[in-house]
């Protein structure tokens, strides 16, 4: 079980849990604005972009060479940048706080 | 070979120098091939524009049978996203479980039918039908509009005789225009009533910026459905098994269908206009000449996919460009996505087996290159 945070573009700040399956997953499943999934979670549409508060970016850890490559070309990447699609949901991801960046 | 097989024409030219070139109507186009700079150059809308002159960026050239300007198209940055605002929310209806619900009807009910046929004329008697009933849903009008699009035929901007023919680009133009005077009389919830509403920076859109929006919406979405669904027809005729893993592991559904877009790639390019001496993958392009993002070749790129040229039915890191890059990403894509799905679901449940019984293949010239996209034509059984 991992508490995971939400904070949209208009500030709303929405907390729910998941137990399996990915971020962006758990985020359509749960109606967070700006996270919409397109590709359903292969890494091609860059509609699950969220800003990890830098304080947890230890938790959830660098993309892969695949993601950075697609964030490279986004024009909100920032230093924070994840594809929510590419975050597995795991205890260790309990408590992060995500910025959606759409 | 197989049937549903769709071989990649640009593999030599891609390794070797990461650009191809053919005229067009003595237009020139250099072509991006490598995954890698179709996504550089797609991004770069200030050096690669879209707001060339109408009709210029779309290969073959149009630049001789139209000049309205498609929106949000053949429009860049800020504008573009002006114009993307208006339309981007309709875009996604297709999510909403009603519209979801009614494609599965205007889907399931074609199968039925089918499977009564001893041989369907996929394109024509099916993928045409198909695409034309659930058009009707994203402009949200009545289902007999549709009998009238399948009337037009699969080109409706084709002539036989010639590829490209502004006389039969007319038919929709003339009809697109009755409907908007319609829509204006009887403002009602159809997208073209949604259009006459919207406003961008404070102003109504003219009747033209109007028309640009729906024709895109009509031609967009037309061959590119046709053949994404054609395709799977043919490719899961052939390989039986897939559909049968799919039928077992329905959570690899949507991996499946990003992975035969991407292998299909129904639009093979789209062009840019260089608006400064530039160069792709180290080839000089002049200012005012164009190049192609080949999302195609793009899609089979070794240095991204793994066995490029396999459909890979649950592949999990896949990031094609099937539906485009960046800025001008497919709007139609949402719709696209629902169309397949839908469609494979009602193949699970409904049909046994597909049987092909000859089919004519359709390849593109281009330049040096020749590409399969899809079939002029392929009779199949539906059991
Ligand atoms: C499998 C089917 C489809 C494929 C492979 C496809 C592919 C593409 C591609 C590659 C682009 C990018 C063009 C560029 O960068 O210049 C694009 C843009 C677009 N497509 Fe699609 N398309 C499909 C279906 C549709 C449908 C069903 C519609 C609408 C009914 C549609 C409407 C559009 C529009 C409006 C744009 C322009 C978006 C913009 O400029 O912001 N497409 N499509
Ligand atoms: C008013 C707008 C448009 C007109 C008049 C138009 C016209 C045409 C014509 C004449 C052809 C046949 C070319 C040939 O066979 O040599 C064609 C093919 C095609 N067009 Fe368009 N087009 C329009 C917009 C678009 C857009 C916006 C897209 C995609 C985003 C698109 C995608 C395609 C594709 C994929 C083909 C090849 C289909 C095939 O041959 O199987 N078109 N179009
Ligand atoms: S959902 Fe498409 S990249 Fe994450």
């Amino acid at each position: 079980m991992a508490k995971i945070t939400f904070v949209t573009q208009s500030n709303e700040t929405i907390t729910v849990e998941g137990n399996s399956g990915n971020v962006m997953e758990l985020a359509v499943q749960n109606k967070i604005k700006g996270i919409d999934g397109n590709c359903g979670g292969v890494c091609s549409c860059a509609t699950c972009h969220v800003h990890v508060e830098p304080s947890d970016w230890d938790k959830v850890g660098a993309p892969n060479s695949m993601e950075s490559d697609m964030l490279e070309f986004d024009e909100k990447v920032s230093d924070y940048s994840r594809l929510s699609c590419q975050m597995k949901i795991s205890e260790d991801l309990d408590g992060i706080v995500l910025k959606v960046a759409n | 070979m197989k049937n549903s097989n769709i071989p990649d024409p640009f593999e030599k030219a891609r390794l070797e120098k990461g650009f191809g070139e053919m005229d067009d109507q003595n237009d020139p186009v250099v072509m991006a091939l490598r995954h890698k700079d179709v996504r550089r150059c797609a991004h770069n809308h200030k050096t690669f524009q879209s707001g060339a002159e109408p009709g210029r960026i779309v290969i073959p050239s149009e630049v001789n049978i139209r000049d309205i300007r498609q929106i949000p198209f053949e429009v860049d940055p800020p504008m573009h996203g002006e114009y993307r605002a208006v339309v981007e929310q309709w875009f996604k209806r297709p999510l909403e479980e009603a519209y979801t619900a009614q494609l599965e009807k205007q889907i399931g009910a074609l199968v039925e039918e089918a499977i009564t046929k001893d041989s369907v004329e996929v394109i024509k008697e099916f993928s045409l039908v198909l695409q034309s009933r659930a058009l009707t849903l994203l402009f949200n009008v009545s289902f007999s509009e549709s009998e009238t699009w399948i009337s037009w035929g699969t080109h409706v901007f084709r002539s036989e005789e010639s590829a490209l023919d502004a006389s039969k680009a007319n038919i929709l133009y003339d009809y697109i225009d009755a409907q908007i005077e319609n829509s204006i009389k009887n403002p009602g919830e159809d997208f073209y009533s949604k259009l006459l509403a919207a406003e961008v920076n404070g102003k109504k859109l003219t009747k033209e910026e109007i028309k640009g929006v729906v024709i895109l919406t009509f031609a967009g979405g037309r061959d590119t459905v046709i053949n994404a669904v054609t395709n799977s027809i043919a490719y899961f005729s052939e390989h039986p098994k897939s559909l049968e893993r799919l039928k077992k592991e329905p959570e690899l559904i949507n991996f499946a269908i990003e992975e035969l877009i991407r292998y299909f790639s129904p639009l093979t390019q789209m062009g840019r206009v260089a608006t400064e001496d530039t160069q792709v993958c180290e080839h000089a392009v002049k200012a005012d000449t164009r190049i192609s993002l080949n999302w195609a070749s793009a899609n089979r790129d070794a240095n991204v996919f793994e066995n490029p040229n396999e459909v890979v039915i649950d592949r999990k890191m896949n990031p094609h460009v099937a539906f485009g890059f960046g800025t001008h990403n497919c709007l139609g894509a949402t719709h696209a996505r629902q169309i397949l799905k839908v469609l494979i679901h009602t193949l699970i449940e409904k049909v046994s087996s597909i049987e092909i019984i000859d089919a004519k293949e359709n390849i593109e010239t281009l330049g040096e290159f020749k590409r399969k996209v899809g079939f002029d034509n392929i009779n199949v059984k539906f059991n």
